[in-house]
């Protein structure tokens, strides 16, 4: 039900995964995340382990490969700024394919990618298994800033809102025969923006008086607080501890 | 509902303004001594034109802004800064955007937010979500979150997260603005099942005349007539002298005669 028109990330589902309470999924992707990048670059074996553990989640999870990479794009950047690393590195270099690159930059540039690729392949089996406003449900069970989840929370009761708004202003430049073309246009979009920024601020106050009226006194009543079972926990300590696990083993005999 | 709970018995009026006078921060002088009184049940409708200071009366009644000079009393409890807790548990709002009303990411919860700042847990915050739910026809929605919703049923919802918090008195700012004809009539049904006082800030005059038997003018910051809706309606002068209009074509149903009203009530200048 709750899966929004605007929610590309959830996938709705009834699996194991799907079922464990939010703060154990949201702790387990941190700790793993954190296994992830305390582990020396040159150990590929058990990086290698690490993607067959999240590969082993989308299983069981039932979230198929292909919506995995498609929601991978928000990596690209990392990728873009990691293959310019072997170009511009200092150091001794090492020839391949006709191009000279600095081996201390390939190094680097390995470390980016395959750190940045399993934590978010981790974040986004998260997003996938977990609807939005659980996720947040789970920061705030975790005790963290409840400022910040709940401006998370308006974040997204208002995207569409501030969305809606902003198509109306569009249609009503579109409708006065504007169009965006070049440079010259900027300042009447800035303009447009300033307008949209002004309005939000206003319904923030009327939502804040609105919260008033309803007896807010500065933090959100916990409803329905189901604490996870130890159980649970353990289920959802698999990944991350399996992870520390391999890591310490390989440390251990090295 | 809350008709046996509040302070004291049918003698106490729901709510209580008197000689009620604000100016903004920037000096504007928004209310001139109000004074109205509400008894319990009643349903009144709050009229005026744009700027009249309906909207800053209203913040007035659940403690937003504090009085300048006058008090407002809610079954008996004035409105003050060690009681604003227990005023806005009596004083329902509903604000004229429900987008502004429902901040919750579902409806469900939005209409639990109320009673559970008033410390509501468990079982009794179920009954009180459902029931209020129930009585403006929205229990189906409930896990749905309100920006799916079409402005007709956000507008209910809105009234349901109000009426979970059993208020004495629930104040509704221009219910009917925005809705299309049947979710008009929904809203006019619902709004007649209740029975808790209602005070109606509108300038749609038949709506009006179809919920209040009574009606208060704020024209100036004053309130300029206090009776029954039906003759103030039949009144054109009094109406013309504060900017408001019964739409064309528009005739009072039963055909009364036009008796006068004066500046009735206690709001004289």
């Amino acid at each position: 039900m709750g899966a929004g028109h605007h929610h590309r990330l959830h996938l709705p589902g009834d699996s194991l995964v799907h079922r464990l309470p939010p703060q154990c999924k949201l702790a387990a992707v941190v700790c793993f995340a954190l296994v992830v990048v305390a582990t020396p670059r040159e150990w590929f074996g058990l990086f290698a382990g690490y993607g067959a553990l999240l590969a082993a989640v989308a299983v069981i999870a039932r979230v198929p490969p292909g919506f995995l990479l498609r929601r991978m794009a928000v990596e690209v950047p990392f990728v873009l700024f990691a293959v310019a690393l072997p170009f511009v590195g200092s150091g001794e270099r090492t020839p391949f394919l006709g191009l000279s690159l600095s081996v201390a930059g390939l190094w680097a540039a390995w470390n980016i990618l395959v750190k940045a690729t399993l934590g978010v392949l981790a974040s986004v089996l998260l997003a996938a298994t977990t609807d939005p406003r659980m996720i947040l449900l789970g920061a705030q069970r975790l005790r963290l800033p409840s400022l910040l989840v709940q401006i998370a929370m308006f974040m997204l009761r208002y995207l569409d809102v501030i969305l809606a708004e902003m198509r109306r202003m569009r249609v009503a430049r579109e409708s006065r025969g504007f169009a965006a073309r070049d440079v010259r246009h900027i300042p009447v979009i800035a303009r447009s923006a300033g307008a949209l920024f002004i309005r939000s601020y206003e319904r923030g106050e009327r939502v804040h008086l609105a919260m008033l009226s309803r007896g807010y006194t500065g933090s959100m009543p916990v409803l329905a607080d189901e604490s996870a079972s130890s159980r649970q926990w353990l289920t959802a300590g698999m990944l991350p501890g399996v992870a520390l696990a391999a890591l310490l083993g390989v440390w251990g005999l090295a | 509902m809350s008709a046996e709970t509040g302070t004291g018995t049918g003698t106490v009026p729901s709510l209580e303004v008197s000689r009620l006078a604000y100016a903004y921060p920037d000096g504007t002088q928004a209310l001139f001594g109000v004074d109205l009184r509400l008894e319990r049940g009643e349903r009144v409708a709050l009229l005026g034109p744009n700027g009249a200071g309906k909207t800053t009366l209203v913040m007035h009644l659940n403690g937003i802004l504090t009085a300048g000079h006058g008090t407002v009393t809610v079954a008996g409890l004035p409105v003050g800064r060690d009681s604003l807790m227990e005023i806005r548990r009596r004083v329902g709002l509903v604000f004229q955007d429900p987008d502004d009303q429902l901040f919750m990411p579902t409806v469900r919860e939005d209409v639990a937010f109320g009673p559970a700042n008033m410390g509501v847990r468990g079982a009794e915050l179920e009954r009180r979500v459902v029931t209020a739910l129930e009585r403006v026809g929205m229990l189906q929605a409930a896990d749905r979150p309100p920006h799916h919703l079409s402005f007709g049923q956000r507008r209910r919802v809105a009234v349901a997260t109000v009426l979970a918090m059993e208020p004495e008195i629930l104040v509704l700012d221009e219910p009917s603005s925005n809705l299309d004809p049947a979710s008009r009539r929904e809203l006019a049904e619902i709004l007649r099942g209740l029975d808790v006082t209602v005070l109606m800030v509108t300038h749609d005059l038949p709506y009006a005349l179809e919920l209040c038997e009574r009606s208060l003018i704020l024209s100036g910051g004053v309130i300029v007539a206090d009776g029954p809706t039906r003759e103030i309606l039949a009144d054109p002068e009094l109406l013309a002298a504060h900017r408001l209009e019964l739409p064309y074509g528009f005739a009072i149903p039963g055909g009364a005669g036009a008796g006068r009203v004066g500046a009735g009530g206690a709001g004289d200048m």
